[in-house]
């Protein structure tokens, strides 16, 4: 009696399904548009109106005030402490991310699901609540708060805590883009380099790198815009003392409780812009990344 | 380089993926790894490369124990299965890798590093596909460009895994025979994997069956073909008939059968007789007692070698017979025909010799 043997081969399995329009979902024409119409309107209303808005009301009494506004020493610190905020944030958030991701995709050890937990952390709680921590942590009355004030170490309420409230908040983008991205791409490469000899840096620089660069460039992008942005965390820890701790957001928030509209205004058109600056370089990037 | 395993085991959590495998591999050696697959082969290839640890046992390189030591100290070249290029490198810097991370003092110069490539790209005959990239290259293409990368080291030695796996039927006997050809050019030990028994015959010097994580058996390819040592083996190495039966005072009896099996004089058990295809024998006129009835059911033709598909008229039993074509034509045999058959040569596992 003959018996054929099975063998199973381990063929790669290739998915491809690029169509995203599919026959068996064509809608009728008047559907399809009405679902656009609403889609347009809904952002209109919420995202270019506003933004018109923020321009309009900036450029309302003239350049010269807007320029006034936005050279005003307070403002020009803002600015600046923003700026030195985003430079120390989003290297270390880079490299902190990177280096998550590596450990997470490439290794396996115990408590590798309560990394990727922790890392998602910031996107549950509330920034803050983020900021509060770090009052109870390093705040006059806090855990430490003592020893800081005998080693005359200021966090809270200084350029220090506003750091680790941002760190805090923006932590889990470049790690949460990496992270599939190298799940996908295994260690096969990263294996086939150390077995010709190179060294787990080189095998870093060389190989590893190379293939998340688009997916490292988006997750600094995301980061660097919260980093901007932040407002709830930094707010309970800054102590919004003028020309020393307040960032951009902060210091629009001031103005406009002051009602000095103008100026809150000419402020916030500049976020906007590295705002629309951060979204080109987002869809460039994107469209770089299907490139490849 | 000469290869010793000693004792290897190897755990994946509960999971047992090599039990107790030993092996002498000579230096020069080109071996086979053949098994079903989850039977462990990447696993030992991994574990031989340092890609991956082992529980017990030892792994030395021309003697000298090297279980420790790091993939990159191990001058070993690797073939992965899926090839594993470097998708964003051309072709040529992907061969040039191993030469390019080499550390500064031993690092061959641009134009050395270029001369060697491109020597390696002709051997594997990519010239004219140096820029391109892997996306850009066909299964058999991105094959030949993992062995140059491979080979640019200099391996002491080469470690293929499933090299003609995800392959068409053509390219892979071309790709074989050019491995073979490659390997009597440049004498470097290797081993690779195959699930195919075939490509295990006809290209290595010495197979080693595997099974469940452990070796069934090592032998030549006409030893592993020939003699096997297990049903395992007999199972896996080619086709085979079983004759299930009973032994009793040096016969096997089935059916209307009774083969003398000389070697088995004081068993009196159930036993299961194992016979090629190619081993049995067919006549259209009964020539002598020892033969048994059988219906043609199928004929196949198969180029030089006719496969003949029987039912026996004793018991329900099918067979499968070869014959060459030759002696097809003699026979002068057709579809519905009765014949009459008998085992050449057959040989007996007892059941108790293996677990089932
Ligand atoms: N990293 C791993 N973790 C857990 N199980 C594994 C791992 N690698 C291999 N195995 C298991 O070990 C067995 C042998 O695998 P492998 O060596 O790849 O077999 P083969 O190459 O012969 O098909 C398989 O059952 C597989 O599931
Ligand atoms: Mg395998």
């Amino acid at each position: 009696m003959t018996k054929p043997i099975e063998v199973k081969q381990d063929a790669p399995i290739v998915i491809n399904r690029t169509a995203t329009k599919s026959y068996a979902l064509q809608e009728s024409a008047i559907v399809k548009w009405s679902l656009i119409t609403i889609s347009l309107l809904f952002l209109a209303l919420f995202l270019i109106l506003p933004l018109i808005t923020i321009f309009v009301t900036a450029l309302e009494k003239g350049w010269d005030t807007y320029v006034a506004s936005i050279t005003h020493p307070d403002a020009l610190a803002a600015i600046k402490l923003t700026l030195t905020v985003v430079l120390i944030v989003v290297p270390l958030n880079t490299i902190f991310g990177v280096a998550a991701a590596w450990v997470i995709t490439k290794f396996n050890f115990k408590g590798k699901n309560l990394l990727i937990t922790l890392i998602d952390l910031p996107f549950a709680v509330s920034p803050v609540i983020a900021g509060l921590i770090f009052i109870l942590l390093f705040g006059a009355q806090g855990l430490f708060g003592d020893w800081l004030f005998a080693n005359d170490i200021k966090i809270v309420f200084a350029l220090p805590g506003i750091l680790l409230a941002t760190i805090f908040v923006t932590f889990p983008f470049v790690a949460r883009e990496l992270i599939p991205l190298m799940q996908m791409q295994g260690v096969t490469e990263e294996e086939a380099s150390i077995s010709l000899g190179a060294s787990g840096f080189k095998t870093f620089w060389l190989v590893t790198l190379p293939n998340i660069k688009w997916g490292l460039l988006y997750g600094i992008i995301l980061c660097n815009a919260r980093t901007i942005g932040e407002f709830g965390a930094v707010s309970v820890v800054s102590g919004h003392i003028r020309g020393l701790t307040n960032t951009m957001p902060l210091h629009i928030e001031i103005l406009y409780n002051e009602y000095q509209f103008t100026a809150a205004f000419a402020v916030a058109s500049l976020m906007s812009i590295l705002a629309i600056i951060t979204i080109i370089i987002k869809n460039i990037i994107e469209w770089k990344a299907k490139e490849v | 380089m000469s290869i010793q395993v000693q004792n290897v085991s190897k755990r994946f959590g509960s999971f047992q993926a090599l039990s107790d495998i030993s092996i002498d591999i000579e230096s020069g050696e080109l071996i086979a790894l053949l098994g079903p697959s989850g039977s462990g082969k990447t696993t030992l290839l991994r574990i031989l490369a340092g890609l991956e640890g082992l529980d017990e046992g030892a792994i030395l390189f021309d003697g000298e124990n090297i279980t420790g030591v790091s993939p990159k100290e191990r001058k070993i070249g690797f073939v992965f299965q899926h090839y594993a290029l470097f998708r964003h490198m051309t072709v040529f810097d992907n061969v040039a890798y191993g030469l390019k991370v080499r550390p500064r003092k031993e690092r061959p110069s641009k134009a050395e590093i270029a001369k060697k490539v491109n020597e390696l790209l002709s051997l594997v005959k990519l010239d004219n596909l140096a820029d391109r990239y892997p996306s850009q290259l066909s299964g058999g293409q991105r094959q030949r460009v993992a062995l140059a990368r491979a080979l640019a080291v200099e391996p002491k030695v080469l470690l293929l895994d499933e090299p003609f796996g995800a392959l068409d039927a053509k390219v892979r006997k071309e790709l074989r025979r050019w491995l073979r050809k490659l390997h009597n050019e440049f004498h470097v030990t290797s081993i690779f994997v195959t699930h195919d028994q075939e490509e295990a015959l006809d290209v290595a010097n010495r197979i080693i069956v595997m099974n469940n994580g452990k070796i069934e058996q090592i032998g030549t390819p006409d030893e592993v073909y020939e003699n096997p040592k297990s049903p395992f083996v007999y199972d896996f190495l080619g086709n085979v008939n079983l004759f299930r039966g009973r032994l009793h005072n040096g016969k096997l009896t089935q059916g209307q059968f009774e083969i003398d099996v000389p070697t088995y004089l004081d068993s009196h058990e159930e036993a299961v007789g194992y016979v090629r295809p190619h081993d049995i024998h067919i006549e259209k006129v009964q020539t002598s007692n020892d033969t048994v009835a059988a219906t043609i059911v199928h004929i196949h033709l198969l180029g030089p070698v006719v496969q003949i598909e029987l039912k026996r008229d004793d018991i329900d039993e099918y067979l499968e017979a070869e014959v060459t074509k030759e002696h097809f034509n003699q026979l002068g045999i057709k579809k519905g025909d009765i014949v009459y058959i008998r085992p050449k040569q057959l040989k007996v596992f007892i059941p108790e010799d293996f677990s089932i």
